[in-house]
């Protein structure tokens, strides 16, 4: 077979693939950057090319840089603590201890279940007055207090179930990454007196490093992703207390139709995520081991 | 004082036991093998000293101390894995110095230990690489690298050899056993080799089924075997075993008329007769069939029928003698021993009748 031959081999079994990439892909977002620069088209009058005019739209919309500032402490209270939670998660349901298949599933379960479920479930405990929250803080005599009515508390409670929901699967990751490390290493650390922190410091954690760039990836781009409950725990309120620019993007996009808007909202996400994972893999990259 | 002490150190898993009342001790200064078939518990009585597994029953001690309920890490035992256990994201000195650094010995000591230990196992040149860019024998010095830098004074070491090839294995074995004479550490040694164990052991502890065969110097182990199993592990090839019947004469070879070769009871006993003691012999002797020969270059392996005795004789240079011709065997009575067919244990007190010549 010669070269030609061999090339047009490899593309006809490329095509599916990149017919449907293509497709529903690269399209929409090319097709999006295009919209972002017309007005949004009503029946009596037609889009128009307007520039750059929904990106200054955009500059000037307090709705939007609120929600871009709930968003980054979105990510700041869910990313690490998510993390961490699934990583000592992880290292407890490691060891040879009783029930362990027992507790690996309950960890997991948060993540089997559909957002939407978990939202209603978090819902009760927050509820006022008569929620799961409300009375353990009524046995200790505390005031009532409207957990997600409230400015002050509405995003700590959606990152609480955002975390919840997020570690478990996490988890999976690390238990199956903690599970690749030959146990002979944990031996030859103990017989040379090191303890177990040492030994998690020194060994295990380095060891853990891709797995925890893939996990703080997904963390990252989930952050910006998973807005299910705010639909049905607070639906971006009290006064877009807990508004993110997704759910943002979704009011704009499909309550208020201004799509041109909506899809100017869109370049900027995407654009803001791409250089996060960006610069993620090419810092973390230097200061990882890969075997 | 011995460096090492096992006093009837018993370990189950359930129900089976796979360290059975074993003791031992081993010098200070000296190396002493473990050696003995697979699964007949090498590893385990290692790992029992190291601390890695608890013991069921039995006490150990290291250096005079009882450290039975010890962790590793309190032992003061350095360990040299089959695997090497090197950690693969740091490099060569980092593994190296891994220990120094968990017992916070300060920083120029450690550099000037690194700097001796590199030298001594020319791996000066390699301290920056990581594990996967060096060749197995280079990891192999990393690992004992590592369990010398400590300066413990005893050293485990759990079929380190068993990765490497032939000629690296035999000329690691002259490093390590080199090594541990010029450092003076004691070192437990843990192999299925017997070649392995007889070329580098002060002291071999040969193992069957988690019990002590037998705990002599190699010498010894070759010359006076306590016991038809420890007969016929060491050597190679092994040493013949024979079963023996009772003849007018005395003790003959199973299904062979004569000679006699112990004025004693045959039917009790077993003959062992290692292949080099054989030579041929043109009148005396016992009549044997050559069944197959393979010629190794310096000498031929001969094996032989008589009765229902199968013989290995190793014979100087190549002997050139079709499958099926009649041969004699011939040897010195000194090189027969005697063993009893029921508890398998060495009988001195049979004694061998010189072949009629
Ligand atoms: N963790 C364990 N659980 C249960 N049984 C075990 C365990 N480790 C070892 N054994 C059993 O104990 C016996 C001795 O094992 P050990 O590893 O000490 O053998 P070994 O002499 O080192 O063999 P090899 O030469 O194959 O390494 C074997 O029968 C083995 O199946
Ligand atoms: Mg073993």
């Amino acid at each position: 077979m010669n070269r030609f031959q061999a090339n047009i081999h490899g593309w006809l079994l490329l095509l599916p693939a990149a017919v449907l990439l293509v497709a529903f892909t690269h399209f929409p977002a090319v097709a999006t950057l295009w919209q972002s620069f017309f007005s949004t088209g009503k029946p009596n009058r037609p889009a128009v090319f307007v520039g750059l005019e929904n990106y200054r739209t955009l500059i000037e919309d307090d709705v939007f840089w609120q929600s871009l500032w709930n968003n980054v402490w979105y990510a700041v209270g869910t990313i690490p603590v998510s993390i961490a939670l699934a990583l000592v998660m992880a290292l407890a349901v490691n060891r040879g201890l009783r029930g362990r298949a027992f507790l690996r599933m309950a960890y997991f379960t948060p993540t089997v279940l559909p957002m939407i479920a978990v939202a209603n479930i978090w819902l009760f405990f927050f509820t006022p007055q008569y929620g799961l929250l409300e009375q353990a803080t009524g046995l200790f005599g505390l005031p009532s207090h409207n957990w997600l009515g409230s400015p002050s508390t509405a995003l700590v409670c959606v990152i609480a179930v955002a975390v919840w929901k997020e570690a478990g699967f996490f988890m999976i990751f690390y238990l199956a990454a903690l599970q690749q490390i030959p146990p002979v290493y944990a031996e030859a650390a103990a017989v040379e007196g090191a303890g177990r922190w040492y030994y998690f410091r020194r060994i295990v954690f380095p060891l853990l490093m891709p797995t925890t760039l893939f996990v703080l990836v997904n963390a990252v781009i989930n952050s910006f992703r998973l807005v299910d409950h705010i639909f049905v725990m607070t639906r971006g309120g009290p006064d877009n207390a807990s508004s993110l620019v997704l759910f943002y993007l979704y009011e704009v996009g499909f309550k208020f139709w201004d799509t041109a808007y909506a899809a100017a909202l869109t370049m900027v996400l995407l654009a803001a995520l791409a250089s996060i994972a960006i610069a993620q893999f090419a810092l973390l990259e230097k200061r990882t081991h890969y075997r | 004082m011995s460096a090492i002490a096992l006093e009837g150190v018993t370990k189950d898993w359930g129900a089976t036991r796979a360290v059975d009342a074993v003791s031992f001790d081993v010098e200070e200064g000296t190396l002493a093998v473990l050696l003995g078939p697979s699964g007949c518990g090498k590893s385990t009585t290692l790992r029992l000293v190291a601390g890695l597994e608890a013991v069921s029953s039995g006490r150990v001690f290291i250096g005079g101390a009882d450290v039975t309920a010890e962790p590793p890490g309190k032992r003061n035992v350095s360990m040299v894995f089959q695997s090497y256990a090197l950690f693969p994201h740091l490099s060569v000195a980092e593994n190296i110095l891994f220990g120094l650094k968990v017992r916070k010995v300060p920083a120029e000591e450690r550099d000037r230990r690194l700097a001796r230990v590199a030298e001594l196992l020319g791996l000066t040149a390699l301290v920056a690489r990581k594990p996967s860019q060096l060749s197995g024998g280079q990891q192999q010095r990393v690992a004992l690298g590592r369990a010398i830098i400590a300066e413990t004074p005893v050293c485990l070491m759990d079929e380190p050899l068993s990765n490497l090839d032939a000629k690296l294995r035999h000329d690691m074995r002259r490093e390590i056993r080199a090594l541990q004479q010029k450092l003076g550490i004691t070192m437990l040694y843990v192999t299925h080799d017997q070649v392995e164990a007889m070329s580098m052991a002060d002291r071999v502890v040969l193992l069957r089924d988690g019990r002590i065969e037998q705990n002599a110097a190699p010498a010894e182990l070759y010359a006076r075997p306590a016991t038809a199993f420890a007969a016929s592990f060491i050597g190679t090839p092994p040493m013949n075993i024979i079963p023996l019947a009772d003849a007018p004469g005395g003790a003959v070879i199973a299904g062979t008329g004569g000679p006699a070769l112990a004025a004693a009871r045959g039917a009790t006993l077993l003959a062992g007769v290692r292949p080099e003691a054989l030579r041929l012999a043109t009148d005396a002797g016992v009549a044997a069939l050559v069944e197959e020969s393979e010629y190794l270059g310096a000498d031929t392996m001969l094996v032989c029928r008589a009765g229902d005795a199968r013989l290995v004789a190793r014979l100087p240079g190549r002997v050139t003698i079709a499958p099926g011709a009649p041969v004699r065997l011939a040897w010195q009575p000194q090189d027969l021993h005697f063993f009893d067919a029921g508890t398998r244990l060495r009988r001195d007190d049979v004694a061998a009748v010189p072949l009629p010549c």
